[in-house]
């Protein structure tokens, strides 16, 4: 990782990959059960937003949605003007979801499709991983790979196509806090440069401060806080308008009238 | 701290949470000591006595017998009929297992067709169709054939179809996701997926295979090893009978070798058949 800034090339400006995502109407239901209703979410190009809410709140629903994994019921997702969603957006997903007899770099080419398996492609995947700081790992096995490790690679297997979406299911979740903070640098340093739309799930409200333009709380199928995010980066840990808004939020998402219970004990 | 002295410390973790294995003997002598061991009992109990030549000769005589069977020609030639044998029934019954059990595993239309009529098929032992087989095929080649074929069907149809259908299904939606297409979905993650599955179903397969072909060859053949055996029974030549099985359980283990092999040298990305294999 010591040498990561140098090897993610930068974008220019006007070169920046972020499409605007336009969700509009989106419904979704599991057999009776209602998830999400009537949902509409804009996200700007470039945003980084960040969906918090409570366990079973619909907010990994809304981004398979989002991602293209899940189709809607109902209503209506764009990506930019006319663009194919699946071939643009990229997810990272709790688990790495390495192929585990592929050695790394060919797992960092299934990110680019049938042009990984070209030379070309396949120094596109070398660049990516370098950029992720795993250069040296190119042919070792998933397997004697760490989970913070094997993260970086499915980073680096997400970002390798240039895609204009990169949505992220709780990609840290299962990482311990120190690899944790050095994947959100990366994470953060990677959209910085490339300059994506990025949409983070996470149930960790001090991770979306760190790293979001943007959040949302999903409660009960709908929007019931949309905060932006205007802090400065990079951001310090532990500064004081971040843990003031941290509990604020903590603190909405716990009050009393939420969620009554149907009886007290 | 850098963040490079943390991947070392990373790097090494993961090597101590490996299995220990234990050291194998030098050049791995270990399997073999039991069997040399029976051997020396076997030989010294016939040079005193215990062991009646009529019911089991010395390992000399076995080995005298092969001697002669060598010279003859006999033995190579029952060798290479009950080899092709072996291999052709292992093929057919093989091909048609691996088959259906991927047709099955990616198709529900197929399976909704075919495996309920499978299942019910597979619970006949197979040996009990040999008088069938007899008086469909005499005791020609395509009997023998039949029921090597149908022997090996099975196991490699199941363990084909339960490999695939058990391949993650978070890889497979990764690889959706990631715009695999059905060509490259198959040959990058649920073939390689499924084959660890497979691998059991070929051990399994070539263990039922020299089964059958004893069997049948016992029963109903003029030649093969089996044959041999049975014509040598009929001339009380018991050190022939002996050395028909030793020539079985030798063909066993190598066929079984070969396969591991096959295993280790596919299965090399996997953590449990890597280390056994360094």
């Amino acid at each position: 990782m010591s040498h990561a800034p140098a090897t993610i090339p930068d974008v220019s400006r006007q070169d920046r990959l972020g499409l605007p995502l336009n969700a509009r109407h989106i419904s979704k239901a599991f057999g009776e059960t209602s998830v999400l209703s009537n949902l509409d979410v804009f996200v700007p190009a470039g945003q980084f937003l960040a969906i918090v809410g409570r366990s079973g709140c619909g907010k990994s629903t809304l981004l398979r949605l989002l991602a293209d994994l899940d189709q809607p019921d109902a209503g209506e997702i764009t990506l930019g003007h006319g663009v194919d969603r699946r071939v643009q957006t990229r997810v990272m997903f709790q688990e790495p979801r390495l192929l585990p007899w592929a050695r790394v770099l060919p797992n960092v080419e299934v990110g680019l499709g049938a042009d990984g398996r070209t030379p070309k492609g396949r120094e596109r995947a070398r660049l990516a991983l370098a950029s992720v700081g795993l250069g040296s790992r190119a042919q070792d096995w998933p397997s004697i790979l760490s989970g913070g490790q094997r993260q970086r690679v499915a980073l680096a297997r997400a970002l390798v196509s240039r895609p204009r979406l990169l949505a992220l299911d709780e990609p840290l979740g299962a990482l311990d806090a120190l690899t944790r903070i050095e994947m959100q640098k990366l994470l953060e340093q990677a959209w910085l440069r490339l300059g994506f739309t990025a949409i983070l799930v996470t149930h960790d409200v001090a991770e979306a401060l760190t790293l979001a333009d943007r959040i949302v709380m999903i409660e009960d199928g709908k929007i019931s806080l949309d905060l932006c995010i205007d802090t400065p980066r990079p951001r310090r840990r532990g500064a004081v308008e971040l843990a003031r808004l941290e509990e604020q939020i903590l603190s909405y998402l716990l009050r009393e009238d939420a969620h009554e219970p149907d009886y007290v004990i | 701290m850098t963040a490079i002295s943390i991947q070392k410390e990373e790097g090494a973790s993961a090597r101590a949470l490996r299995p220990r294995r234990h050291k194998p003997l030098a050049g791995g002598v270990s399997p073999w000591l039991l069997p040399v061991a029976l051997l020396l009992l076997w030989q010294g109990g016939g040079a005193l006595g215990w062991i009646p030549p009529t019911i089991l000769p010395n390992p000399a005589d076995v080995l005298a017998a092969a001697w002669k069977l060598t010279q003859s020609g006999e033995l190579a030639q029952n060798i290479e009929v009950s080899a092709l044998r072996a291999a052709t029934g292992f093929l057919i019954g093989g091909g048609f297992g691996f088959a259906l059990g991927l047709a099955n595993g990616l198709s529900r239309l197929s399976a909704d067709l075919t495996d309920t009529t499978l299942q019910m098929v597979r619970n006949i032992p197979h040996l009990a169709l040999v008088p069938l087989v007899i008086l469909w095929f005499g005791i020609d080649e395509e009997a023998k054939l039949f029921l090597v074929a149908l022997g090996v069907f099975f196991p490699i149809y199941i363990n084909t179809l339960h490999g695939v259908r058990n391949v993650d299904p978070q890889l497979i939606e990764m690889g959706r996701s990631y715009g695999m297409s059905r060509s490259d979905l198959f040959g990058r993650i649920i073939f390689p997926g499924a084959l660890p599955s497979i691998f059991v179903g070929i051990r399994y397969g070539l263990g039922v295979m020299w089964l059958t072909l004893i069997v049948a060859e016992t029963i109903a053949a003029n030649s093969g090893i089996g044959y041999m055996a049975m014509h040598a029974r009929e001339f009380m030549r018991v050190d022939v009978v002996v050395f028909a099985i030793l020539v079985y359980a030798l063909f066993g283990k190598l066929a079984d070798s070969t396969a591991r092999f096959l295993e280790r040298l596919c299965l090399s990305w996997n953590p449990a058949y890597r280390s056994l294999s360094q």
